[in-house]
């Protein structure tokens, strides 16, 4: 495809974000300096709930909004003030935002047409993207006539044919139902490998977040809460916030009863508290208040009297609340802890060789070296 | 308003026949009623003009009521070529021209309000209201006011300048309230996506507002139109010394007592027939153009 040249100097889509602020009516920041480096063709995705600020922030660096304060620089070069166009981003709404008037065809070379492109030349760059989204048999239809995933790729084929360095997207999928997300998911993948550029989506769905992205980024109120890999903010959350809002975890808390060089141990309602290792954090002392978490599928459920298997020292004695079959594993709910939610993910296999029901009295555990200790 | 009932959009949901009950077959009591109903507001809406229509068609013993006398166009060459009958030509020029006018100017000025309207700004709902308040104006009374005015100021009144101004008092409210229904169905993130995109706002103005838009600036055009080609208490006073139309067959019913202004009756409607018609086939023309290209 040839390039249009708009006198950019470089193809880098590396971004950095540094104290950006946003606030709409001067008082309250809806960003609240927000600093994030997300590399040159990463697949990043701002997860949080709504309100949070993500989209916020999704739309400065598309240069829809202006930032209040801090810069955001997009390969080696601060784009505050810059147009769209100028910065080579583009953005795909959340609800397409197709032009109704406008045929597949001519909705993808619209970017071409206000750039003064003659139409032979912009129709064939069209067509050509028309083929890589797979739309070909749908080029001279409305937006209307299509469906929701067709709707979404004419989307993605009418940013990408500007080249932008950065693809912005705006809950992409929340206007698919269940399956067609799925599906478009692993196209949007596709898509951002094969184009090879940074890819910045939004959304709420936690799912979504960790099955796409090189770099997840979980907010909340205005503030980056973490970034890192989908692993890494998934099996390592930082805070109570991360682990509840990525999920999978079990959180409880309690205060520092003893310490005992790499490890310390939580009063708890178990007999002999709960052992925790320190592993990153740093050092607690006797009586502090902490959280931990215990991811859900680690959490083995043992009937009372029966030996705990090895590696466990936690036995919390528990009485099952209710029970939800989830296909390849069993979703146990336990009134381990007075406040939190406790919930044991137990393999499909291991619950129906013994299973309980609903009022059942068990003993909770785990491994001891699966407890993280959180900020 | 037909034309905006015409643009509205597919995605309505059909209406269930089974709304309230299943249908056994037969219709209720109450349809006969309201069909009745219905029947007579069609006679009271079109018999009185029905009547002069066909009264128009006599031929040259016909009078001014029933019953018929013979059917002839005879009237109609005499509304063209007597002169006792008024300035007929001259008046319906006058009027077409007028109705043009204010047509161009009702559909440039209430878009552009629409624009200006697409964001809340402080004091919108003031600015709102000073618009369309001068619909409760009573048209006679505005009409006086604005003849005073031109007298006052020296000024001669005139079918171009404050007729013009008068019956735009009245047609730009409208064509303003039309105008924020027709906007309302434009969604801004289009725009938003056209400076992406990376069109400039003229770009995104007439390539993706203007055509989307279509449809409903059509309505505003034709609503324009028909306001001015049959206004009368505004421009009573003010159109000075050379009638409008309708002001022409108002003193015609004076002093005329032929059939022939039945004919004038008769041309004038075929006349609008033939703009609404124009305007509904426009925005026909346009949706199908967009289903047709869509298709090929």
């Amino acid at each position: 495809m040839q390039r249009v040249d708009l006198g950019m100097k470089n193809d880098r889509g590396d971004i950095e974000l540094a104290g950006v602020c946003k606030s709409f009516d001067g008082v309250t920041n809806v960003v609240d300096g927000v600093n994030l480096r997300i590399a040159d063709g990463a697949y990043c995705c701002f997860i949080g709930p709504s309100g949070c600020g993500k989209t916020t922030i999704l739309r400065m660096i598309a240069g829809h909004e202006d930032p209040t304060a801090g810069e955001i620089v997009i390969g080696g070069q601060n784009v505050v003030g810059l147009a769209p166009v100028q910065r080579r981003t583009a953005m795909m709404f959340q609800s397409y935002a197709l032009f109704p008037h406008l045929t597949v065809r001519e909705n993808i070379a619209f970017a071409l047409r206000v750039r003064g492109q003659s139409k032979t030349d912009r129709l064939r760059a069209a067509d050509a993207m028309i083929e890589k989204v797979r739309l070909t048999q749908f080029a001279d239809r409305l937006p209307a006539q299509l469906s929701g995933g067709q709707q979404q790729r004419v989307a993605l084929a009418r940013a990408a044919i500007t080249e932008p360095r950065v693809l912005l997207l705006d809950e992409p999928l929340s206007a698919l139902d269940e399956q067609l997300r799925v599906q478009m998911r692993q196209e949007l993948r596709r898509m951002q490998q094969e184009l090879g550029i940074t890819f910045i989506h939004v959304t709420h769905t936690q799912l979504e977040a960790i099955a796409l992205a090189d770099l997840v980024v979980v907010m909340e109120q205005g503030k980056i809460k973490q970034a890192g890999a989908a692993r890494d903010v998934y099996a390592h959350p930082h805070d109570r916030y991360v682990a509840e809002f990525m999920g999978g975890q079990n959180v409880l808390s309690g205060r520092v009863e003893k310490v005992n060089g790499a490890s310390f141990t939580l009063a708890q309602a178990a007999p002999d508290g709960i052992e925790v290792p320190l592993q990153a954090r740093p050092a607690v002392s006797v009586g502090d208040k902490v959280d931990i978490a215990v991811r859900r599928d680690d959490v083995a459920l043992v009937r009372p009297g029966r030996d705990l298997p090895p590696g466990c020292t936690t036995s919390l004695p528990s009485r099952v609340l209710a029970i939800e079959y989830q296909g390849y594993f069993v979703k146990v709910m336990l009134d381990t802890v007075p406040d939190d939610e406790f919930v044991a993910y137990v393999p499909e296999k291991t619950f129906f060789a013994d299973p309980f029901t609903v009022g059942d009295v068990v003993t909770a555990t785990w491994a001891t070296g699966s407890a993280l200790p959180l900020a | 308003m037909s034309a905006v009932l015409a643009d509205m959009p597919e995605r309505v949901a059909p209406a269930t026949t089974k709304a309230i009950a299943p249908s056994k077959g037969g219709r209720p009591w109450t349809f006969y009623v309201l069909a009745t109903l219905f029947g007579l507001y069609v006679i009271a809406l079109y018999g009185p003009m029905f009547c002069i229509y066909v009264l128009s068609f006599q031929d040259i013993r016909g009078g001014l009521v029933f019953p018929m006398k013979g059917h002839s166009l005879h009237w109609f060459v005499d509304l063209f070529t007597q002169v006792r009958t008024g300035d007929v030509k001259g008046s319906f020029d006058r009027s077409i021209k007028l109705a043009v006018i204010v047509t161009v100017i009702t559909v440039v000025v209430s878009f552009l309000a629409g624009l200006g309207f697409r964001k809340r700004f402080r004091g919108d709902t003031f600015v709102f209201y000073m618009m369309i308040g001068s619909l409760v104006a009573p048209g006679l009374v505005l009409g006086l006011g604005t003849g005073l005015l031109f007298q006052a100021l020296g000024l001669n009144a005139s079918w171009y300048t404050s007729a013009l101004g008068a019956q735009l008092s009245w047609t730009l409210p409208f064509g303003v309230l039309v105008m924020f229904a027709v906007m309302s169905r434009f969604d801004h993130v289009w725009e938003e996506a056209a400076y992406d995109l990376g069109a400039s706002r003229w770009q995104s103005i007439r390539l993706v507002m203007i055509p989307v838009l279509a449809p409903g600036l059509v309505a505003v055009a034709l609503f324009g139109f028909t306001l001015s080609y049959d206004e009368f208490a505004r421009s009573l006073q003010t159109a000075g010394s050379l009638n409008t139309l309708p002001l022409e067959i108002w003193s015609m019913t004076l002093n005329v007592t032929s059939p022939s202004l039945y004919a004038l009756g008769t041309v004038t409607t075929i006349v609008s027939f033939i703009v609404i018609g124009a305007s509904l086939g426009s925005i026909v023309l346009i949706q199908k153009r967009r289903g047709s290209s869509a298709k090929g």
